[in-house]
């Protein structure tokens, strides 16, 4: 019984998804059983979502629109999740990054 | 050939530094070959888990920065996509050490050769991984430096920093390297002098050095006369950072013994939790917009992050600006898409179109104030209707909120003074309950010329005659009608500017945190 589930979502981060969101991204699609996998575009190339590399890699900037596809049994569950992260901005905004050292 | 060799290179992270020379670069062992492809990837296999393992020891100790440096690192050192490229090499006969090598070279030329500058420093991350599976491959990470040892090499990864016990002193000498580089970044926030750049004329170089990482350079094979200098310099720096941080929990004073009130801008209710309200007279400028980043923040979020602050202040005055928003930095469903967005609807002009959205922070405001010393003031006043018309407003949520008998309090309701129209006739606005002058927008439109545009930069100065002009009348005013004057904008901090400021007569400057103990010190060396 696997099932499948996609979807596309903006990313809005003013950073795009650099090193910080990158393994916030990743740390959370490895929670789920199911195959993840994203692309910036709907025909691909697709990409293993698991794979922090491969994310880093995709060198993807804030505007573009990231597909995700995921098979197994919770692939609802993670396709919704990273979606929802994604839409958060990747939970930045509410650390207080504004933590930076001023010189 | 004996004598002192000195070498000179940019500092990256100030201070003194003397002790042995350890070389970062040398000694590394060579890798001994396993003999089967089995044997070099269980060799391989075992040092990454060494090298994932030192990264988690590491981990455990750091906060902020370095920790989320190292999170990055671990999870890519943790990606079978990273190795298997290693592993493949590894079947097709090649050692593990240049397997491991190659693989990263890959992807590291990848992130050398990204557009994004991010990325690209991202490179130096891959490197560091690169040679801690590599030290670990060849047990080269037996090699720690003795305490107080100024480390000495072409450059110095980021994990070997954090790695390294700083306690007892020591510094850092490069002979390429970076003040930008994120190991650059580590050695300030720890304090460890660093200088970089140094060149290629050190080699094999050993024994005692004075590292001198205020004005960027080292001595090697020094003799008596450079130690006693060097020592003198050191001494007088240790002194005068000493006096600058004694300084900055006590009240500042000029030379002539008059009191200057030195309070902190904030951008956010975090920043708080690094400042020592004892280090400073309270907050002159507490900016709201971070609130408005992507959604407009209902009535608690913003009465929780005020009240916060003012209890954080513990009774010293907070004075809270009222969104400064504008098209510059556009905030959905609130700012407008402006052809000139520095001329336009921004600041109190925007609150004042959008008096719904104007109201919850006004709500916020009045039911936060009795929580603390809550000032509160309205920046880009222009004319005086906008002031008469922000104030009713105040009184009618005021209301609103006693007939729903909810605590709440009325604060002092002040401006800024940044157009210029309010700094060359401020008797228009004797009504405000104080006025703070926002020198950097002041200056930007006194002087026609934009802070971020290098081309006019210089003509963007709080000491031009005419800006000087404008905040001493002002000051002047402020003094005869009995209107609270203080400047709230980053010439508060500036050692150059604070005494023309002082003796245009300004007592009351609210700076960046990290500039209150130079600005309490520039302070003390004014004859105003």
């Amino acid at each position: 019984m696997s099932a499948t589930a996609a979807a596309q979502v903006e990313i809005t981060h003013a950073v795009g998804l650099h090193a910080r969101p990158s393994v916030k991204f990743t740390k959370l699609a490895k929670t789920f059983d199911a195959n993840v996998e994203m692309a910036l575009a709907g025909d691909g190339p697709w990409i293993d979502a698991k794979s922090i590399v491969k994310v880093m890699a995709a060198k993807a900037p804030k505007g573009t629109v990231l597909h995700l596809r995921a098979t197994g049994d919770d692939a609802e569950s993670a396709v919704k999740a990273l979606v929802e992260l994604v839409e958060r901005d990747f939970d930045e905004a509410t650390e207080g990054e504004a933590h930076v050292r001023t010189a | 050939m004996s004598g002192p060799l000195r070498l000179s290179g940019t500092p990256a992270s100030g201070g003194y530094a003397e002790g042995p020379i350890f070389c970062l670069d040398g000694g590394a062992a060579s890798y001994v070959p396993k003999g089967s492809a089995a044997a070099e990837a269980q060799t391989l296999k075992a040092a990454i888990e060494a090298a994932s393992e030192q990264l988690a020891v590491l981990a455990a100790a750091s906060t902020g920065e370095a920790a989320d440096m190292l999170e990055f690192q671990s999870a890519m050192l943790a990606d079978d996509s990273l190795s298997r490229l290693a592993f493949d090499a590894i079947n097709a006969g090649r050692t593990a050490d240049k397997a491991w090598a190659d693989a990263l070279a890959g992807e590291i030329a990848g992130y050398e050769a990204a557009d994004d500058e991010y990325f690209r420093a991202r490179a130096a991350d891959l490197k560091d991984i690169r040679q801690q599976v590599l030290d670990a491959l060849t047990s080269t990470r037996d090699r720690t430096a003795p305490p107080g040892a100024i480390l000495f090499g072409e450059d110095i990864a980021p994990t070997r920093f954090l790695a390294t016990d700083w306690s007892a002193g020591g510094g850092i000498a490069l002979s390429k390297g970076s003040p930008a580089s994120h190991v650059a970044m580590l050695a300030r926030s720890r304090g460890v002098p660093m200088v970089v750049g140094l060149g290629s004329a050190a080699k094999d170089v050993a024994g005692l050095a004075l590292l001198d990482a205020e004005h960027g350079g080292i001595v090697l094979r020094p003799t008596e006369r450079d130690i006693e200098g060097f020592r003198k310099s050191s001494a007088a720096y240790g002194e005068r950072r000493r006096r600058a941080e004694d300084g900055v929990m006590r009240s500042a004073a000029t030379e002539n013994g008059i009191s200057v009130r030195v309070l902190v801008n904030v951008a956010d209710p975090w920043d708080v939790d690094r400042i020592d309200i004892a280090s400073c007279d309270g907050v002159g400028l507490m900016r709201t917009e971070f609130l408005f980043g992507k959604d407009l923040p209902d009535e608690e979020t913003q009465y929780r992050a005020y009240r916060k602050v003012l209890e954080w202040a513990d009774g010293k005055p907070v004075t809270i600006r009222t969104i400064d928003a504008g098209g510059d930095k556009p905030v959905p469903g609130f700012t407008v898409e402006e052809g000139n967005p520095f001329l336009g609807l921004r600041g109190i002009r925007l609150s004042l179109s959008r008096p719904e959205i104007f109201r919850l922070q006004i709500r916020a405001l009045l039911r936060a104030a009795v929580h603390g010393n809550l000032k509160v003031m309205f920046p880009m006043i222009s004319v005086p209707e906008e002031y008469t018309r922000a104030v009713a407003l105040f009184a009618e949520e005021a209301k609103n909120l006693a007939v729903a008998g909810e605590p709440h309090a009325m604060p002092p309701l002040g401006i800024m003074v940044e157009v210029p129209s309010v700094a060359i006739a401020p008797e228009l606005f004797s009504n405000a309950a104080f006025f703070s002058i926002g020198s950097n927008d002041l200056t930007q439109y006194v002087m026609a010329a934009a802070r971020d545009n290098t081309a006019v930069a210089a003509l963007n100065s709080v000491t031009n005659p005419a800006v000087l002009r404008l905040i001493a009348a002002v000051a002047e005013f402020g003094r005869q009608h009995d209107v609270p004057v203080s400047l709230c904008g980053d010439a508060g901090g500036d050692p150059a500017a604070i005494p023309h400021l002082l003796r245009a007569g300004l007592r009351d400057l609210s700076v960046a945190p990290a500039q209150l103990a130079l600005a309490k010190a520039a302070i003390a060396g004014v004859t105003a």
